[in-house]
């Protein structure tokens, strides 16, 4: 862990995975579209609806995972103090944010013809706004303070506490009446989805999976640059005689 | 104990504190963190004449009729214990019809009738082709919403 805290390894490493990342996300997601979009039946009950869930899905479960990520990244940069940690918990958060808000706008659109309403305040709904809030708290949090280390290392408290509404999430469907259906694919007893619908939701997901990482990675990357010029500068300005002099 | 390690305790147990106190309040709150009452909550609970709350359950096969202008609909609400009758008058989801699961919004009436002032369909976890669906309530295989049944308890 600490060979890839190292933030120059972790730059070269990046580099190599970068291309690999973002082909792959171009691939799947191509080729899960298709599949999902065109080749793949509509269902014995929603029609042809049920193509949402395509983009639905993957999006719930990066809402979730990237905010796992977060949680994750924060308790190592609390624990641990490997600033790189902080870099990423800090370029994850506005992709979760994003997928967060493509879960409800998609979730909002499929709710419509299937259930009949738009929006009901019911667990899972709710605690998924939760979540796309904890993103904006988290967000804000981090810029709310003039000295850089203490609004990440509030941010990083914030997002700990936060990770208690994730397993709520993902058992609310079970543990109390919810008007959203449990769920399909994660299951005890095997995925209740047909495989002409299985094959271009997990094609989707591990596209949503790879997009991540490619945007992660240059977000970290960039985040790393901008560290180092910083530092550069502040170098520069104390070669500076003019400065230095005063 | 190194720094690094009170840290750690430190961050461990704060979750685990979190995490118990979460708990104690979602167990505390479970009454109004359900969506629906299923029609046998219904019978333990004492609900005031016009209180609204939301029922939820499979729509029970052949209780399903129709008023002659076709707008006001009359069907009883099961969760394959007992069951509720429901009025309603108004547009009904798609997916509505006998078999399927439902939320409806409304009021227990005097006469022991729900009237309901909005229906929504509860979509099931399964997924799958119509000829899939086809096939398999031909060969027997077809089970009637699975989950409704196990959500029921």
């Amino acid at each position: 862990m600490s060979r890839l805290a190292n933030p120059n390894r972790f730059q070269k490493l990046s580099r190599r995975v970068l291309p690999w990342a973002a082909g792959l996300a171009g691939l799947c997601l191509l080729a899960g579209l298709g599949l999902g979009l065109f080749f793949s039946p509509g269902d014995y009950q929603q029609g042809e609806s049920v193509r949402i869930m395509y983009v639905h899905v993957p999006a719930a479960w990066m809402a979730l995972g990237v905010y796992t990520l977060i949680a994750l990244a924060s308790g190592l940069f609390l624990v641990w103090k490997y600033p790189l940690a902080d870099i990423v918990a800090r370029a994850a958060a506005p992709l979760g944010a994003g997928f967060t808000l493509l879960t409800l706008v998609t979730g909002s659109l499929w709710g419509k013809p299937t259930w009949g309403t738009w929006w009901v305040w019911d667990a899972r709904l709710t605690s998924v706004l939760i979540l796309f809030f904890l993103y904006l708290g988290y967000i804000a949090l981090q810029n709310a303070f003039d000295d850089g280390a203490r609004g990440a290392k509030s941010a990083a408290v914030l997002a700990l506490i936060g990770f208690v509404n994730v397993p709520i999430i993902k058992w609310s469907v079970e543990w109390w009446h919810t008007l959203h259906q449990p769920a399909s694919v994660i299951r005890l007893d095997g995925p209740s989805i047909h495989v002409s619908m299985l094959a271009p939701l997990l094609l989707m997901a591990a596209g949503f999976a790879a997009f991540f990482t490619a945007l992660l990675l240059i977000r970290v990357r960039s985040a790393l640059l901008a560290r180092k010029i910083r530092a550069l500068r502040l170098v520069q300005a104390a070669a500076d005689p003019h400065i230095r002099g005063r | 104990m190194t720094r690094k390690r009170r840290r750690l305790v430190f961050v461990l147990s704060g979750l685990t504190a979190l995490g118990l106190a979460a708990l104690l309040i979602l167990s505390a709150l479970e009454e109004n963190l359900v969506f629906f009452y299923s029609p046998s909550d219904l019978q333990t609970k004492t609900i005031g004449a016009e209180e609204r709350i939301r029922i939820g359950g499979l729509v029970e096969e052949e209780s399903l009729t129709r008023s002659s202008d076709g707008l006001e609909v009359n069907f009883r609400v099961t969760d394959l214990r007992t069951s509720l009758a429901v009025r309603y008058r108004g547009l009904l989801p798609d997916l509505f019809r006998e078999g399927q699961g439902i939320v409806a919004e409304g009021h227990l009436q005097a006469d022991g009738v729900f009237l309901a002032s909005e229906v929504l369909a509860k979509h099931d976890e399964t997924y799958m082709p119509p000829e899939v669906a086809r096939a398999l309530k031909k060969s027997g295989h077809w089970q009637e919403d699975p989950p409704e049944e196990s959500e029921a308890e």
